[in-house]
């Protein structure tokens, strides 16, 4: 399951990533291997997303939550 | 002995540093650059209670030293170099308590680096609000580092900060995060040597970053290319690597030192927050609304202040004109000079107000909802979501707007946005703005609260921003870039302003516009002074003995000679003849020649505009009657046909040249600082030249 499909409110654990170089910026802002996501909120135009992560929230493009593989 | 201590302050964005920047120091603050980069470096001065000095260096905000923007380069530079001028003794790391996890990736970088460190924790109160247990003397005999609990916001623990400083450790004695040299032992071992360093982190970084730091040599860049090539070093597998360590360490940190007992409470509320202001429908209702607000008080909240210092210049003039000796220099004073900076001071109130209100919107965490809604929207005119904040900021200014755009990592993006925000009606463009509406716009209301003099200037900046989007899409089909953009942004939890950080913003803005803008207003106004007062030649004598001839004095009263005497003279004076060389060209526009005058001296700023027109209006006429510039205009005939030459027709016209022409250098400076290539502020510059002509051709030909 990947986080672009999670719908709103759905709580996810990050497994695991598909793209390096997003790897490296998700990880500097608190996307790490074993914390929980939880998706707030979808913008008007059904992208990007806004999750909570580590104790805050960040907002991302579906193509760079589709890089973000769950348990 | 060095006579001051100079700190850094570091920290994430939204941290509440600038707040603490401008508790430490107030507004004894300026603005500076970083040597060989365009970042601006905004330094502050304070002192202690033991006197000591102290200069504190605002470096930008940052979630990592390994920069996503250039801006954040400088971050490193400043802290990694012992040979900038801008090396700290002390960094103050700002560390959101809320957020403290993400926030401590920072200073377990910083922290490697060697440098003594002092950690302000701020928003402590929220912290207790949403019931976060911190441990804050545990966590700063954990790393070893002074932790000073604070509140910026309600100023409190500033007091405790500087004490904290004063008996400040001038050695670095945090215990170490991770183990550095475990990353890329052979390589760090081989860059040290190289470039005599003893901080493996250093290394480190400078092994990620060697393409992009300015105080490397050729030689030493293509020395450390060859060991990365020799020990196969893979920068974004080495970079994961070490981030992972460092949240074990804090994960380790955090677990012995915080506790949290439930779920944050300001998130919540912000989350209900959200829910309205970026519904999907509401959302947009909303951010028009508040828009529609902005504009209509700046008008309304204005008009009063204006007023006063219009009448405070005419009331100038009339004293300098009774008491100082009649002659050239008492004119060039009076009718160049002073006319022309009341044309420019009576738009400070507007100024002021349009720069409070972006600080606010930034202030409140609002503009980054706002960039979160219209991302999508903006990638298929070829933006990013991140393109609104300056486009926004573009309603102020254009020059500080892009050099903003250095949020935008991807370079197509960041380029079309650099291209269309001069587009969006800035305010160097509202006074021409106003004082053409209220020349050809009625002052009633409809609809009992609309004022129609408001709406007018609305659709003008409505009509900007839709130029813009539709510009940059146009663009996006004919610049061509491989790279993919993308958009990860923190969405911070809404807080109320900081009245005194938008006192400062508004305080900041005016100064540097005054002085800014004045110098160039000045300069211009006594160079227009001098060319609309002498002319090629000795037309202006064959002028005088015209009116000194019998039959003329016969025919017409002295006033009426005098206004004749100096309405020609202007026509034959340089100006005149500079304006009239260029009257076929713009005569289709519906504009005279000495609007054409008009058009040439704010070649370079528009604000220059008011001015002229001013200065213009002040020589030709009855010096002895002073009247504002707007009665000035409203009053003048054209020479020949004897009809106004504000028209609503030309009027318009003449509002859409401003508002599609590029008349400003600094902006054409800062662009061609900004993309280093020439290329791009001259295709700027004829692209809006042309689309201005093409608009006030086509708005003065309609409503003629």
């Amino acid at each position: 399951m990947k986080l672009s499909q999670l719908k709103i409110g759905a709580i996810g654990i990050i497994k695991e990533f598909t793209d390096l170089e997003m790897s490296v910026k998700l990880m500097e802002m608190g996307c790490l291997p074993g914390e929980t996501i939880k998706v707030e909120r979808i913008a008007p135009f059904g992208d990007p997303i806004a999750i909570s992560v580590s104790g805050y929230q960040l907002s991302l493009r579906k193509r760079e939550a589709s890089t973000i593989e769950l348990i | 002995m060095k006579d001051r201590l100079r700190i850094a302050l570091v920290g994430n964005p939204n941290t509440g540093k600038s707040t603490i920047f401008n508790a430490l120091t107030g507004l004894n603050q300026k603005v500076g650059n970083f040597p060989g980069v365009t970042v601006d470096k905004k330094i502050g001065f304070s002192k202690l209670a033991d006197s000591t000095n102290l200069e504190i260096v605002d470096l930008p905000g940052t979630y990592s030293l390994y920069p996503k923007s250039a801006d954040e380069t400088i971050v490193f530079e400043v802290l990694s170099d012992k040979n900038n001028p801008s090396y700290p003794d002390l960094v103050l790391i700002v560390a959101d308590a809320t957020n403290l996890k993400r926030n401590l990736l920072l200073y377990t970088q910083i922290a490697d680096l060697g440098l003594p460190i002092i950690i302000a924790l701020n928003m402590m109160d929220l912290a207790l609000k949403s019931n976060m247990n911190i441990d804050v003397d545990g966590l700063a005999e954990r790393l070893n580092v002074p932790v000073v609990p604070i509140a910026a916001r309600k100023t409190q623990g500033i007091e405790e900060l500087k004490k904290a400083i004063q008996y400040r450790s001038s050695q670095p004695f945090q215990t170490s995060t991770i183990d550095v040299e475990l990353i890329a032992p052979d390589l760090i071992k081989s860059i040290s040597t190289e470039l005599n360093l003893d901080n493996p982190y250093v290394a480190l970084q400078i092994a990620h970053q060697y393409q992009n730091i300015s105080y490397l040599t050729k030689t030493q860049i293509s020395q450390i290319e060859a060991f990365e090539k020799q020990y196969d070093f893979h920068s974004q597998k080495s970079q994961a690597a070490e981030t992972i360590a460092r949240y074990n360490f804090i994960n380790d940190v955090l677990l012995d030192t915080v506790k949290y007992n439930s779920v944050a409470l300001e998130e919540n509320i912000s989350n209900k927050i959200d829910h309205y202001l970026t519904h999907k429908i509401w959302g947009f209702v909303i951010f028009i609304a508040i828009l529609f607000a902005i504009f209509q008080s700046i008008f309304a909240w204005s008009e009063y202040p204006m007023y006063l210092i219009e009448t405070v210049f005419v009331w100038l003039a009339q004293i300098g004109h009774q008491y100082l000796p009649e002659g050239a220099l008492t004119n060039l004073l009076i009718d160049g000079v002073l006319a022309g900076l009341s044309g420019v001071m009576v738009f400070i109130p507007q100024i002021a107000l349009l720069f409070a209100f972006i600080s606010v919107l930034e202030d409140t965490g609002y503009m980054s909802r706002v960039t979160f809604m219209m991302d999508r929207l903006m990638r298929k005119v070829g933006l990013n979501g991140k393109s609104v904040v300056p486009m926004i900021g573009g309603l102020a200014c254009a020059v500080p707007s892009i050099m903003s755009t250095r949020t935008i990592e991807n370079w197509k993006e960041r380029i079309i946005t650099i291209m269309v925000t001069p587009l969006v009606s800035c305010s160097a463009r509202l006074p021409i703005y106003t004082l053409l509406i209220s020349l050809v716009v009625p002052k009633r209301y409809v609809l009992g609260i609309i004022n129609l003099q408001g709406l007018a200037l609305m659709s003008l900046y409505v009509m900007s921003i839709v130029a813009a989007i539709l510009v940059a899409w146009v663009m996006k089909g004919i610049i061509k870039s491989k790279a993919k953009g993308y958009f990860i942004m923190e969405l911070p939890v809404y807080r109320m302003p900081r009245w005194n950080n938008v006192g400062i913003t508004m305080f900041e803005s005016v100064k540097t516009f005054v002085t800014q803008a004045g110098k160039v207003i000045i300069a211009v106004s006594i160079v227009l002074w001098v060319l609309a007062s002498y002319g090629p030649s000795n037309r202006f004598e064959k002028i005088d003995a015209k009116y000194n001839s019998q039959s003329l004095q016969q025919r017409y009263s002295s006033t009426e000679i005098n206004r004749l005497k100096a309405s020609e003279k202007l026509e034959s004076s340089y100006a005149g003849v500079l304006g009239k060389s260029i009257e076929p060209g713009i005569k289709p526009l519906g504009f005279d020649w000495k609007i054409g005058i008009a058009l040439i001296t704010s070649f370079a700023a528009r604000e220059v505009f008011v001015g002229t027109m001013a200065t213009l209006y002040s020589v030709d006429g009855d010096a002895t009657k002073m009247e504002s510039v707007r009665e000035k205009m409203a009053g003048a005939k054209n020479t020949e046909t004897g009809l106004p030459v504000f028209t609503v027709a030309s009027a318009f016209s003449l509002m859409m040249f401003y508002a599609f022409a590029m008349q400003c250098m600094s902006t054409m400076a800062v662009v061609y600082r900004e993309t280093k290539n020439i290329k791009w502020p001259l295709i700027q510059f004829t692209y809006m030249l042309v689309l201005a002509y093409v608009a006030s051709f086509v708005v003065y030909q309609l409503l003629k």
